[in-house]
């Protein structure tokens, strides 16, 4: 752990009780109290999460729309100034790179956001696909700290600490304003499906934000959750993680990603080529997502079987505190995707599984 | 972290309670369902079940990890908690009472002296 990093919130964290683990090469809670009872809190009042292990980079100049359009699948041409959008970056052969939020700051101006695991991949990814662009590209990550408020609390509780009415923010829509008199970029997403906000904030100001934010939101039942809550809480949602649901082999036609795909936009862009024949020809696998009517979880790596065979490997598995039961998502061949016979293997034994479209319970974070 | 003095312990963070009989309740430390955090699920053997020292009886989850547990003294199962199906938190919110795993008959009782006191385990379990 003696070479990991510390995030703006270190010492928050730990003088908050946050049982510090690696995580991607970060010392990061993984919870504070309880998993069970942050993710509980998230779904009733809210949750603060330290995400500023997150990587961020700025992109600017003229080309900066057609080099995003290039190297994402999404279509940034889209976006208007404060807007947010979620894309894929692919490899040529359509695996993906990475998944990550693109904001559009300003004409020519974007900032984003990156997995922490893959931050360095990515700088080096879009450096390279950059030079025959005109764009400049800088790594910001360590600039910024980045705190979730989740949960639908999370609007109650800024209203009395925010410069801007953020009555009218829409779903995946951000401000530049001021949270407890810090300047922030206020962004109405999240990873837990729940309503609430992204903020990201200047590095040195992060601790003073998250203590405003937790002494401000406590009377609400606002809880402290770690990386524990929000995993358990993404999958509920059936939100895809990098390393899981996707990766440099699972691509958006396996992964059900294809919303996040612009075959309609007018470039190129990489992977689209194999993309667009994948989907042609079908996957020869698929993520599906699943409840197992029980308390076991079948965690990731578990084997996927279907009358007695092999057919698959769990990538996701935990227990959801709302439905009490274990829930979880596995890669499966594509023949078997929509079979009502699937099994989990564990420790020798079959469990059946009954497949689930995700969200695994009403959410509505855009509500 | 709660050590009560009058349990017997096991370097894999079992706790035994000494009863009449060659009798006695099993559990998890409180060390332990810290460590594990939030518990989900207990797998207990049935009544009736045989094991010998150091052989899987169990498991417990929790939405970490999942652990196995081990029979520490040859001895046979002669009660489990049933209401850890339902409720397998009160092995987090009271590892040595509520949260009991199981009664066992010991079938050794010269094996008990492999057993750490209160101190001896003390040490293991300091973080």
């Amino acid at each position: 752990m003696s070479d990991a990093k510390r995030t703006p919130l270190y010492d928050f964290n730990v003088a908050n009780g946050g049982r510090m683990v690696d995580f991607a090469g970060w010392e990061m809670p993984v919870q504070y109290e309880s998993i069970v009872e942050e993710h509980k809190a998230t779904r009733t009042a809210a949750g603060l999460f330290d995400v500023s292990h997150m990587g961020e980079v700025t992109v600017k100049g003229p080309q900066s729309e057609a080099f995003l359009n290039y190297v994402l699948t999404n279509d940034v041409s889209t976006m208007d100034d404060g807007k947010a959008l979620y894309s894929l970056m692919c490899q040529p052969d359509g695996g993906v790179v990475d998944d990550l939020l693109v904001y559009r700051m300003a004409e020519g101006s974007y900032l984003l956001c990156l997995n922490a695991a893959n931050a360095v991949k990515d700088v080096a990814w879009l450096e390279k696909e950059a030079a025959n662009f005109e764009v400049e590209l800088v790594d910001v990550s360590e600039k910024y700290g980045l705190v979730a408020l989740q949960g639908p609390k999370a609007f109650p509780i800024l209203k009395g600490l925010s410069s801007v009415d953020l009555s009218g923010l829409g779903y995946y829509r951000f401000v530049q304003g001021e949270i407890a008199g810090i300047s922030c970029i206020i962004s109405r997403t999240g990873y837990t499906g729940e309503v609430g906000v992204e903020l990201f904030v200047a590095a040195e100001k992060t601790a003073e934000l998250a203590e405003a934010l937790f002494d401000a939101g406590k009377a609400d039942g606002l809880v402290l959750a770690g990386l524990g809550a929000r995993d358990s809480l993404r999958l509920e949602a059936g939100y895809s993680l990098y390393g899981h649901e996707i990766d440099e082999k699972i691509g958006p036609v396996e992964a059900g990603l294809m919303w996040t795909v612009s075959l309609k936009k007018p470039c190129d862009f990489i992977g689209k080529e194999a993309i667009l024949s994948k989907k042609q020809s079908g996957p020869a696998q698929k993520i599906v997502f699943f409840k197992t009517g029980g308390r076991r979880i079948a965690r990731p790596g578990t084997e996927v079987v279907s009358g007695g065979a092999a057919v698959g490997t769990v990538v996701s598995g935990t227990f959801s505190p709302i439905l009490n039961e274990a829930i979880g998502s596995a890669l499966v061949d594509a023949a078997v995707a929509k079979s009502d016979e699937l099994a989990v293997d564990l420790r020798g034994k079959a469990f059946p599984i009954e497949r689930a479209r995700p969200p695994f319970l009403p959410l509505n974070p855009q509500a | 972290m709660s050590i009560p003095a009058d349990l017997k312990y096991t370097k894999d963070h079992e706790w035994l309670k000494l009863l009449d009989g060659d009798e006695a309740l099993m559990g998890i430390t409180d060390f332990a369902q810290n460590s594990l955090g939030d518990i989900t699920f207990v797998e207990v053997p049935e009544v009736g079940d045989s094991f010998s020292a150091g052989e899987s009886f169990g498991v417990v989850e929790s939405v970490k990890a999942a652990s196995d547990l081990y029979m520490p003294v040859d001895a046979e199962v002669i009660e489990v908690n049933e209401s850890l199906e339902d409720s397998p938190e009160s092995v987090n919110s009271s590892p040595y009472e509520a949260g009991w795993i199981m009664k066992i008959k010991i079938a050794d009782s010269a094996s008990l002296e492999e057993l750490l006191d209160a101190k001896a385990y003390e040490e293991i379990a300091k973080d």
